[in-house]
């Protein structure tokens, strides 16, 4: 009995996560490298995958540095109340629950150039939706909670007496941050990194509502893919889903390295 | 250094934390600030150490208003209730710490690092990691830690809590011997008051947020100034009407006062013990519990409960004998006054005998 149940759990992963990437794989090959290496190189995917690259890398520094920051408020400041740390508190989890479709819908709305806001800036001659920034934003809105839901419990764990162990040792604000908090929650930091670039690397709704999909300008690498699937050129659309699969399995090993680092202190 | 504090006051939101606390403690003294969980004593000390800002009332080391200084600046050295070692930092680094932070030289820190090393008994622990040490042992890097630096205060809170029962007893006296040593001005909080009785030069004690009396633990201990003084400091039972005690019949002048009476202050034994037994009465025996080295005896003397004890070198009692009991004093109290009342009749025959 309980060989027939290890038995169909492996079945059902076998089928739900191994098939895929096997036939994404196989999919990718079936016109040997010359199909694979003509689905990448080809011009529109290699901008697509550097708009991919531009945003991945803007959206892990910003959301790492302000995710840091936002922890350090939520946790430690004691100028916050305690109801509005609350409120906070599930603000942050708003991006869990809202569809990333929505997410990008709601950009759209308040900095599209129908909007009062977007208007203003379109004048200026700043272009924030179907443009990058629109995309970087609804990315950061996506990934706004995975840095600060690792380093927050962290930061509760280890309390405030290390720090305030160290300012009576003379320490001030950055020196303690730099010597008693960073070495504590910097695991925690990478392993938010780490799921920041997965989740970013494989963004798709709330990037396609805000970038119009325009090839050339405002493609990303799965964008491209849909597109590619839409126009049946499967084996392009295999190679670039491959490159990103191959980049997530990367991240997740990234991230048991992380994890159990984060153990270690 | 000479610390005073004026009109100390601290409320978090609605509760008055710290109520007008004045005290003056002199260089190199020893003092215990003792009292029970949630009195202020920790919030005393956190003020003093500049962790907490206090509502009104001013804080003065030799003579100068610390206030605004950062607690950076105030050169004080602080034992956590829980050490918060730095985890990540072994032994060495913990203590070396304040030093790399006050940017002393290198050859200078290694040098304080091992003095203390060898102070704290840590040698061969140097290299370790806090999760590696024993309670005591971490005890020590967190003193070691706090004294790296040369600070003219020490202030510990807590400072045995988080350690079992036996080597609490050989930490105290490590550390008192410490302290002596070092001849540098200490402060610790404690709720326990063997702990302050047995290390402490001069013990303040603070319930509610008030000071209740500062002292030497004999002045305490003889001359409690106030009722919760006197039940906190040693054991004690309260007798609701003391004037039906023998000898105690005149504290009848004072309606609504009651008595204080400690084990110590009850002798017991058959009528051939005592020397005077006209102050004596006669009581039961109404329970009798093994207290290791001698017995912890329940009496009632009419309607009245005592405790006290009883050496095992004396005749063992049983529950229901009936025994001669000698009250020496109690430490009476009412609303607006306390006082020690000796045994009437004991001092009438004394007198009588000289």
């Amino acid at each position: 009995m309980r060989r027939l149940w290890i038995g169909l759990t492996f079945l059902v992963f076998a089928l739900l996560l191994g098939a895929p990437v096997v036939r994404i794989a196989m999919g990718a090959w079936d016109e040997g490298w010359r199909g694979f290496a003509n689905g990448l190189t080809r011009p529109e995917a290699v901008h697509a995958l550097a708009m991919t690259g531009l945003i991945v890398a803007a959206v892990t520094v910003i959301n790492t540095f302000f995710g840091v920051i936002f922890s350090m408020y939520l946790v430690r400041a004691a100028w916050l109340g305690p109801r509005l740390k609350k409120l906070l508190n599930s603000i942050v989890d708003l991006p869990f629950a809202v569809s990333p479709v929505i997410g990008g819908l709601m950009i759209v709305l308040l900095l599209g150039p129908d909007s009062a806001l977007g208007g203003l800036l379109g004048a200026a001659g700043i272009k924030i939706v179907y443009a990058l920034p629109g995309m970087i934003l609804a990315t950061l809105f996506v990934t706004f909670p995975l840095v600060i839901r690792e380093v927050m419990p962290v930061l509760q764990e280890i309390g405030t007496q290390q720090e305030e162990a160290a300012s009576m040792l003379g320490a001030y604000g950055w020196t303690t941050f730099r010597r008693v908090t960073w070495p504590q929650i910097r695991w925690s930091v990478v392993y938010g990194v780490v799921l920041t670039v997965a989740r970013s690397l494989g963004e798709f709704g709330a990037v396609l509502v805000v970038s119009g999909n325009i090839l050339f300008k405002t493609q990303t690498a799965t964008t491209l893919v849909y597109q590619d699937v839409e126009n049946f050129s499967l084996t392009s659309a295999n190679a670039v889903a491959l490159v990103l699969a191959a980049g997530s399995v990367a991240l997740l090993l990234l991230m048991e390295w992380a994890k159990s680092r984060q153990k270690h202190v | 250094m000479h610390v005073e504090v004026r009109g100390l006051n601290k409320k978090f939101g609605e509760f008055h934390a710290v109520k007008n606390v004045d005290f003056s403690i002199a260089k190199g003294q020893l003092i215990g600030l003792l009292g029970p969980s949630g009195g202020g004593k920790t919030s005393i000390l956190r003020m003093l150490a500049g962790l907490e800002t206090p509502d009104s009332g001013d804080i003065l080391f030799h003579g100068k208003r610390v206030n605004d200084l950062p607690p950076q600046e105030r050169g004080i050295g602080f034992v956590f209730q829980n050490y918060a070692l730095f985890k990540h930092m072994t032994v060495e680094g913990n203590i070396a710490f304040g030093l790399e932070v006050k940017k002393w030289p290198k050859s200078r820190i290694k040098e304080r690092v091992a003095e203390l090393v060898e102070l704290t008994g840590l040698s061969g622990f140097e290299k370790r990691y806090p999760h590696q040490l024993s309670g005591g042992q971490r005890q020590r890097v967190a003193f070691a830690r706090a004294l790296a630096p040369e600070p003219q205060l020490l202030l510990l809170d807590e400072p045995f809590a988080a350690i079992d029962a036996k080597i609490r007893q050989e930490l105290r006296s490590w550390l008192r011997e410490m302290i002596d040593r070092l001849g540098i001005t200490s402060i610790f909080v404690t709720h326990d008051q063997d702990e302050a009785i047995e290390v402490a030069d001069e013990i303040m004690i603070i319930s509610k947020g008030n000071l209740e009396q500062k002292g030497t633990p004999w002045e305490i201990y003889k001359n409690p100034q106030t009722p919760f003084v006197a039940s906190f400091i040693g054991e004690s039972t309260i007798v609701e009407d003391v004037s039906s005690l023998r000898g105690f019949e005149d504290a009848r002048a004072w309606p609504g006062t009651k008595g204080l009476i400690r084990p110590e202050y009850v002798e017991i034994g058959k009528p051939e013990e005592f020397q005077i037994l006209s102050a004596t009465e006669t009581g039961r025996v109404k329970h009798l519990q093994f207290r290791g080295s001698e017995w912890l005896v329940e009496l009632e003397v009419g309607s009245t409960r005592l405790v006290t004890y009883r050496s095992l070198e004396k005749e063992v009692l049983h529950p229901g004998d009936e025994i001669q009991v000698l009250v020496h004093r109690a430490y009476l109290f009412n609303d607006n006054d306390s006082w020690i009342m000796e045994n009437k009749l004991k001092e009438d025959r004394m007198y009588v005998e000289i």
